[in-house]
């Protein structure tokens, strides 16, 4: 009686940690050896353990710039998006019934085209000729290289992004108390300041929430870069691809997936650790 | 001039109308409650003299300022939610301070003021916790410093003791007569519960459907209702269909009825025309007599204990009555034991 009792747990959460260790544990296990593999451009992939990928990604300037790019471009649609999301997010949740049902349908649309599909649509609309250095000729600027730059993945990702930022922000509005905001106004506060430190406070989870999905998916991005950034401008996850299907060094290319997966954890866990300290001490 | 006047203050929502040609004055100091039925618009009422519900009709004028459409955050009164609605992310002591922080005082007298505040209400040993901490009565309390540590104008309750227990419900409303008492400040109280009206309150208004339908002190408004919806809904009635009896002519101290064929007496008062008319007796004015020497015999149905009363059910020529005894020396009486009931004409009351 007694081990049925004990291995129950076991039992009944077997299936999940099946399916965890066999879709996720195993290749990343199998990754993670295959970075310390020796590669030969002759012979390719040999079973000789070696530090020599990770050395020449850490001295190479041309990984660091990638980098570099990837975290920033990640930063900065985290920002943007939040800048946009969380106001959407806090409009969506005041709408009114019929309302608030078709304008998240709308904000969560998006989501039902494919990336690639989304990112031709952004290649035609930005590019030379596109609808939006169109409309610059007719307001007599450009025609600006938009197309093929950083400012076309980042508008893209955004784009893709938006509804992971606004569904954390909207599910925290939710729980939110109505009276509290206008406690705030009866004790004279602007509707400016009952935002900041009333309502924003109170969503700081959903907000972290939010730009942790945003960071992570957009630092590991690969269909928007890959099609929006062109051939030269690269992003961590496009050269990961390049080494694996084109150099055919799946161990360099190993490396580097292993190097972005442990940045983007020690960029989220610092982020997290900060934002989620202040919440913790106030609402437990 | 009154404090606070409501004058033909009105609120359509599209077609239908919550609160109608709404009249109100109150003086400086003065205890008011609003009191009536779920839906009877007294929040509404509340919710335009705080400003966050426009005002369709008519004019609110503070202290002789016209207000009626001043914002909320202009206004500076004191409000106490239903739901307290503290601010979570903030201590006890933040959240008091919070006012007087949007009115720009320095930290020293923020400190001096909120420790006033929180003095006030037996919370200074609590400043630094956060609401979560807190009980449901503490909460209640914090909301209060909140309001009153800046000083408003008018307090504006809003159901303040309806998430409360009953014991605890009981304490705070003699605390915040208390507090009311020694602040002085002017204040206005939503309720549904009538015994919180009445014990706390100057005078009580009592609103049905939109309308007001009695503006009286409590005692007032429990002796005299003016109608059979304020007659049950504040305190037990028996109401009764009485059919006028002539003879006794205008200058009768007492008007004669008779309550299905039994006679029945009350205090003269001016009758409409009908012949079918609404009288009201309360439970606690009738008093058991030997059987036949009372205004009717009857026979106790059902008795219902709840310890400081007995309430009694005595079937009678004239329907059931209810009848409520103190709980005191005297035996109570058992069901099916027939009695005689008595009253004074001057407690029975013609509705109109």
């Amino acid at each position: 009686m007694k081990l049925v009792a004990r291995s129950t747990p076991w039992l009944l959460s077997a299936p999940a940690m099946l399916l965890f260790s066999s879709l996720l544990l195993l290749p990343l296990t199998l990754t993670a050896v295959l970075s310390f593999n020796v590669f030969d451009y002759n012979t390719g992939v040999k079973n000789i353990f070696t530090w020599a990928h990770y050395a020449a990604i850490f001295t190479d300037d041309y990984y660091f710039e990638i980098f570099w790019r990837t975290f920033w471009i990640a930063g900065l649609t985290t920002l943007i998006c939040l800048l946009i999301g969380a106001p959407e997010a806090y409009v969506l949740s005041r709408m009114g019934d019929p309302w608030r049902t078709v304008f998240l349908l709308i904000v969560l649309a998006p989501l039902l085209v494919s990336v690639v599909v989304r990112a031709f649509g952004w290649s035609m609309l930005l590019g030379p000729r596109g609808l939006v250095n169109q409309v610059f000729a007719f307001i007599g600027m450009g025609p600006f290289k938009i197309l093929y730059t950083e400012w076309a993945v980042v508008i893209a990702l955004v784009h893709v992004m938006l509804p992971f930022m606004i569904i954390p922000i909207w599910t925290s509005l939710q729980k939110l108390d109505p009276g509290v905001e206008n406690a705030a106004l009866s004790l004279s506060a602007s509707h400016f300041t009952t935002l900041r430190r009333i309502v924003l406070p109170q969503v700081l989870p959903g907000v972290l929430s939010g730009s942790l999905i945003v960071f992570g998916l957009s630092a590991s991005a690969f269909a928007i870069p890959g099609l929006l950034g062109g051939r030269r401008l690269k992003m961590v996850a496009t050269v990961v691809y390049d080494e694996y299907l084109h150099e055919l060094n799946w161990p360099l290319g190993a490396a580097l997936a292993l190097i972005l997966l442990l940045a983007n954890l020690l960029v989220m866990l610092s982020y997290n650790r900060v934002l989620e300290g202040r919440y913790k001490k106030a609402m437990g | 001039m009154s404090f606070l006047t409501l004058t033909d203050v009105s609120k359509f929502y599209g077609p239908n109308c919550v609160v109608a040609n709404m009249n109100l004055s109150v003086e400086k100091g003065e205890f008011v409650t609003l009191l009536g039925p779920s839906g009877c618009g007294k929040t509404t009422t509340l919710q335009m003299i705080a400003g966050f519900t426009e005002v369709s009709q008519g004019s609110i004028t503070l202290d002789g300022r016209d207000i009626t459409s001043t914002p909320p955050n202009s206004r500076g009164l004191g409000i106490v939610f239903q739901s307290y609605a503290l601010f979570p992310h903030m201590t006890v002591f933040e959240n008091v301070s919070f006012g007087l922080e949007m009115r720009r005082l320095d930290k020293a007298q923020r400190l001096e003021r909120v420790s006033a505040a929180l003095a006030l209400v037996h919370l200074e040993d609590l400043a630094a916790r956060y609401p979560r901490e807190l009980s449901g009565g503490q909460k209640q309390r914090v909301a209060l410093a909140r309001a009153l540590v800046i000083e408003p104008p008018v307090l504006l309750l809003d159901e303040p003791l309806s998430n409360l227990d009953a014991k605890l419900r009981e304490e705070m409303q003699f605390e915040l007569r208390q507090i009311q008492r020694k602040v002085g400040t002017t204040t206005i109280m939503v309720t549904h519960d009538q015994t919180e009206a009445m014990s706390i309150c100057d005078r009580v208004v009592v609103m049905q459907a939109g309308h007001v339908t009695q503006v009286d002190v409590p005692y007032q408004l429990y002796e005299n209702p003016q109608s059979k919806f304020i007659s049950t809904f504040v305190g037990k009635a028996n109401l009764m269909r009485a059919q006028q009896v002539h003879g006794g002519g205008a200058g009768a101290a007492v008007t004669s009825l008779s309550v299905n064929g039994v006679p029945f007496q009350c205090k003269a008062a001016e009758l409409s025309s009908s012949t079918e008319l609404m009288v009201s007796l309360r439970p606690e004015k009738i008093s058991f007599v030997p059987l036949g020497q009372g205004q009717v015999d009857g026979r106790v149905s059902a008795r219902f204990f709840l310890g400081s009363q007995w309430l009694y059910q005595v079937d009678t020529p004239m329907g059931v009555l209810q009848v409520a005894c103190p709980n005191n020396d005297t035996a109570p009486l058992n069901e099916q034991d027939p009695t005689g009931l008595q009253w004074s004409p001057d407690s029975a009351r013609v509705l109109s």
